[in-house]
């Protein structure tokens, strides 16, 4: 039988503050963090904004010279896995490490680290690349410092699909515990790719906003005059663990991670299909996985970019699964005031989703004054919706035709109990 | 300032140690707490600041700071 898994910590490291409960704030009140870049010189790019992490401390969590042959991905991965096992209340002793695993999601590792190092090899020839470069790029270290530094010795993976990367990490986190592969996970997604590589790439795609004269009004997710995603940086964790691990040690539990799902287009490197058939099934695999109905459904923080095509497409998807009850379930998206974290994203709207679940309140999609056509659901515009909800959905979709869906669900303990 | 100090402050830059800890004799790895990956990235450091080359063959017998010493006066380094 399949064991149940529980949401017991949270970190979070956002461009709307340096912790989860900086963000959160920010997220409910509507705020933008999205600014000028200014990780490097934009001048000659056409998108100059981002949605950058701002006087972040590496020495609050590292050693000045761990700070020095980090990239930036691996140091946002430790400082939020260090916030969530304290939010867990959790210490990694010797009776757990070998039943604690990590598995954390990056679309692309450390970029940053490898454009200086080649830049390094391009003017100063082989013997100047840092024998510290490689363990600074390989995604899979995000995973692999975190298991290091908090001594967990369990299952330890990396997902790396894209936008979807912090979705795949915590699912495969989930089905870890569930099939008793390991007691607590810590899973999540991290990214920092403000860089001219990424910048650039996504711009020769014209998949970024080049709003440049008012950046915090470029994440219009659903509004008709969107025109591109926003790159943004950071880190976003939880742990999980096995329902009665959490309940025997007295752990505070946030939410039950009911169901998971993923599926792929098979269509396109780049693009979602009309209609977004992946996702709607995508969501379907995960409900059912739940042992719930589409009409359970009370919130889903959508994916959401802001791009013409999937904003509309992802309408779509939930129109055709959920019918008559798209009318009512609320949707929005936080990519309007983080931007799009990419790897991270799917770990830091994990955590929305589960404090829409605890507090009641499900965050804005900023920037929506006039939705575009074929946007006609309930995206929560502008301002935060107070709402008591039972179920919240978290939807991620990548390139390479990835679709990936987190069912959270309430958890009440007497009923546990009961039963 | 000597060549010893100028060597020891590279050396407790880049593996994050005190002055103390860094007598002449001092290993890398025994007491210094430094792994092969450090000790490439110090020399790289040292080939930077004293303009000089070091080769795999000559990185492989350096073991203790007097070993880095040694080697950049041989290398003509004051």
């Amino acid at each position: 039988m399949k064991r149940r898994v529980v949401v017991t910590g949270l970190g979070a490291l956002t461009p709307l503050g340096n912790s989860l409960h900086e963000s959160w704030e920010a997220a409910i009140a509507g705020k933008s963090g999205i600014g000028l870049i200014t990780k490097f010189d934009s001048t000659a790019f056409k998108t100059k904004i981002a949605g950058e992490i701002k006087n972040f401390d590496p020495l609050q969590y590292v050693s000045k010279q761990e700070a020095r042959r980090y990239d930036n991905f691996l140091l946002y991965s430790i400082a939020a896995s260090e916030m969530a096992l304290a939010d867990a209340r959790l210490t990694i002793g010797s009776d757990i490490s070998e039943r604690t695993g990590v598995i954390i999601g990056s679309a692309i590792g450390g970029l940053a680290t490898l454009e200086e190092e080649f830049k390094n090899l391009l003017d100063s020839g082989p013997r100047k690349i840092s024998p510290f470069a490689v363990p600074a790029i390989l995604a899979n270290l995000a995973s692999g410092q975190v298991s290091i530094r908090f001594g967990a010795k369990g299952p330890i993976n990396c997902a790396v699909t894209a936008c979807a990367s912090g979705t795949s990490a915590i699912g495969d986190a989930y089905k870890t515990i569930a099939y008793s592969d390991a007691d607590v996970m810590i899973a999540g997604g991290v990214e920092a790719a403000v860089t001219q590589l990424a910048v650039g790439g996504f711009g020769s795609m014209r998949a970024l906003s080049v709003r440049n004269d008012d950046p915090q009004k470029a994440s219009r997710p659903f509004d008709k005059d969107r025109d591109g995603f926003i790159i943004g940086e950071g880190s976003g964790i939880v742990i999980l663990e096995e329902l009665s691990f959490a309940l025997n040690r007295g752990a505070r539990i946030y939410a039950e991670l009911a169901g998971y799902g993923c599926t792929s287009d098979a269509f396109h490197m780049a693009a979602p299909p009309p209609g977004h058939e992946g996702a709607a099934r995508c969501m379907r695999v995960a409900i059912q996985d739940a042992g719930l109905n589409p009409e359970d459904i009370d919130y889903i923080n959508a994916h959401g970019t802001s791009t013409p095509l999937n904003d509309l497409y992802e309408t779509q998807a939930i129109k055709s699964l959920f019918g008559d009850h798209a009318k009512t379930l609320l949707v929005s998206s936080t990519k309007s005031m983080t931007g799009h974290m990419l790897g991270a994203a799917g770990g830091v709207e994990a955590i929305f989703a589960v404090k829409s679940l605890q507090e009641s309140v499900i965050p804005p999609t900023i920037n929506l004054d006039n939705p575009g056509e074929g946007c006609d659901l309930n995206y929560v515009p502008n301002t935060a919706c107070r709402q008591a909800i039972h179920t919240a959905m978290s939807n991620t979709f990548g390139f390479g035709g990835v679709n990936a869906v987190l069912l959270f669900k309430k958890f009440n303990e007497s009923q546990f109990h009961k039963a | 300032m000597t060549l010893e100090e100028k060597v020891i402050n590279i050396i407790v830059e880049q593996l994050d140690v005190t002055k103390e800890e860094c007598v002449l004799e001092a290993s890398f790895i025994d007491d210094l707490g430094a792994d092969s990956l450090d000790i490439v990235e110090l020399l790289m450091e040292m080939e930077e600041a004293f303009g000089i080359e070091i080769a795999d063959e000559e990185l492989e017998k350096i073991a203790t700071i007097q070993d880095v010493v040694d080697f950049l006066r041989q290398k003509g380094v004051q």
